[in-house]
């Protein structure tokens, strides 16, 4: 039972992030990521990382992809950017995305893929033991990583401010 | 075996019940609406209008199809059904009883009792939204598109102060479960003692959650013709205005379940029922609570006028936000003064 939804998800997630960078239409990418990260949280739940999955759901496919949207559909009203790719862009995303797919092959190459064997902690997903792990091991990683999320956040309503050039009316 | 198909049988009638409930909603809605306002309301499908929600539903069925000719048909049909959807799942992790013992075996009125129960309610609110969107944008109409925009930075925004709202409420509680929530209210008082602010923030959230007067920005029929469902005809249309009757029945279940005691009642144990009687004047209790809630939804909706955009947006993120973070600060403090921290 565990190993056909097991398939299934691996199936969907699979096919669904091909069809997200071959479909021509940005919002249907959307939406097929979003299906994605939902069968990425399925796994979750089959690894019994309740929490992970959850938050998984809320954060990205709730939050993030809805922003993602909700830009992409307002770009959309206006069709004024069509695709302007130049061949030094084609060349360059050929580079970047070659260095890339090195730094993943060479990290799958060294990883032992037999290292899931072995019984994993059926607890360790669970909102408890992650949040003793996150606020009473790791403290300082995760707070000072908060810092940096709250700085960029801050950063990002600085730049997005117009500079009040006239008096308001 | 014999539990799953339990939890089947509950599952259908959960659905059926919020169906059932959402469309006497309509009835209730418009009854309540006349009231306010001095009228008699619908009184011509049976007595007092009672057969008014099914002469509706036969109206919906019957109307004719519309699918605009330059829209996206595939999302145009997704749209209304992913809102009905997602309106249907939240059902699942809210506990409708304390449970029926029949021989040995407890049969609990909860369908599934996950540990993040919470976490679970707050992920399928976050995505109801893509109904909206995915029908907004499929329509082809500048006034849907609008709506589904408007829709969805409003619930992106009010979906912050209600997640910090219930992180008190976690804070006091101690679990993401909502069966032991509940359960916890049997012994002590209900959180709403505990959570005042905390209760009132949620109860904004749940409103504009729900896109209900004063927050129906999104269909504001006076700039935008319908809003996100312009387009749409028929049972399709009517999915999407039942899905919003079933958000308010299922926001009302939360709401008394999180911050009113759930199926608890004062002196439930002075009355002298045993077991499965109780369990049966808790579950009828907890629907009274979720009527009184229901009440509250229209009673505001014929009450309030509707606010204006940037009024919305200000309540959202000025104060909503802040005052649901102050009240995490102060219930943390006060935990700490009390000793509770452990």
């Amino acid at each position: 039972m565990i190993s056909y939804i097991f398939w299934f998800l691996s199936f969907t997630a699979v096919f669904s992030a091909l069809a997200t960078i071959l479909s021509k239409n940005p919002v249907h990418s959307v939406l097929y990521i979003i299906v994605t990260f939902f069968s990425i949280a399925g796994h979750y739940f089959l690894l019994n990382a309740q929490f992970l999955a959850a938050v998984h759901i809320i954060v990205y496919a709730g939050a993030i992809m809805v922003l993602f949207l909700y830009v992409i559909m307002m770009l959309n009203l206006n069709r004024l950017e069509k695709e302007k790719t130049q061949n030094w862009m084609k060349l360059l995303s050929v580079v970047s995305a070659g260095l890339l797919m090195l730094v993943m092959v060479s990290a799958v190459g060294r990883a032992s893929l037999m290292a899931g064997a072995g019984q994993p902690d059926e607890t360790m997903g669970l909102t408890q033991a992650l949040g003793q792990v996150l606020y009473r091991d790791y403290l300082l990683p995760f707070e000072l990583s908060s810092i940096l999320f709250l700085s960029a956040m801050v950063g990002a309503v600085y730049l997005s401010k117009k500079e009040p050039t006239t008096p308001p009316l | 075996m014999e539990m799953l198909t339990y939890k089947i049988l509950l599952c259908v009638i959960v659905f059926a019940l919020s169906l059932g409930i959402a469309a006497y909603m309509t009835w209730g809605e418009r009854k309540i609406a006349a009231i306010l306002q001095d009228r008699v309301g619908p009184n011509r499908a049976g007595p007092l209008g009672l057969l008014q929600p099914l002469a509706d539903g036969i109206k919906m069925f019957m109307k004719e199809e519309m699918i605009p000719g330059q829209s996206n048909k595939w999302l145009f049909i997704l749209g209304p059904s992913f809102f009905m959807l997602t309106a249907c799942m939240t059902g699942v992790v809210i506990p409708w009883g304390s449970g029926i013992t029949v021989g040995d075996t407890v049969y609990p009125m909860q369908i599934t009792d996950i540990n993040i129960g919470l976490l679970y309610l707050l992920g399928v609110v976050s995505i109801g939204v893509y109904g909206i969107m995915i029908g907004g944008w499929a329509s082809n109409n500048k006034y849907s598109l609008l709506g589904a925009l408007r829709a969805s930075s409003q619930m992106i925004s009010y979906e912050v102060a209600m997640g910090l709202s219930l992180i008190a409420l976690v804070m006091t509680t101690g679990t993401l479960n909502l069966g032991e929530i509940a359960a916890q209210q049997d012994a002590g008082w209900a959180n709403v003692v505990y959570q005042p602010l905390g209760f009132l923030i949620f109860l904004v959230c749940a409103f504009a959650e729900t896109n209900r007067a004063p927050f129906d920005l999104p269909e504001c029929e006076s700039e935008l013709v319908g809003g996100y469902h312009t387009e749409y005809s028929s049972m399709k249309l009517g999915f999407f205005l039942f899905a919003e009757y079933i958000n308010m029945f299922i926001s009302s279940a939360v709401m008394a379940t999180l911050y009113f005691g759930g199926y608890n009642f004062p002196f439930q144990h002075a009355l002298g029922l045993e077991g499965n009687w109780l369990a049966v004047v808790q579950t009828a209790v907890l629907f009274l609570k979720i009527s009184a809630f229901i009440f509250l939804f229209m009673w505001v909706r014929w009450t309030l006028p509707r606010f204006r955009y940037d009024q919305l947006m200000n309540l959202g993120w000025k104060v909503l936000l802040p005052l649901s973070l102050a009240n995490i600060f102060i219930t943390g403090i006060v935990m700490w003064l009390t000793g509770k921290l452990g």
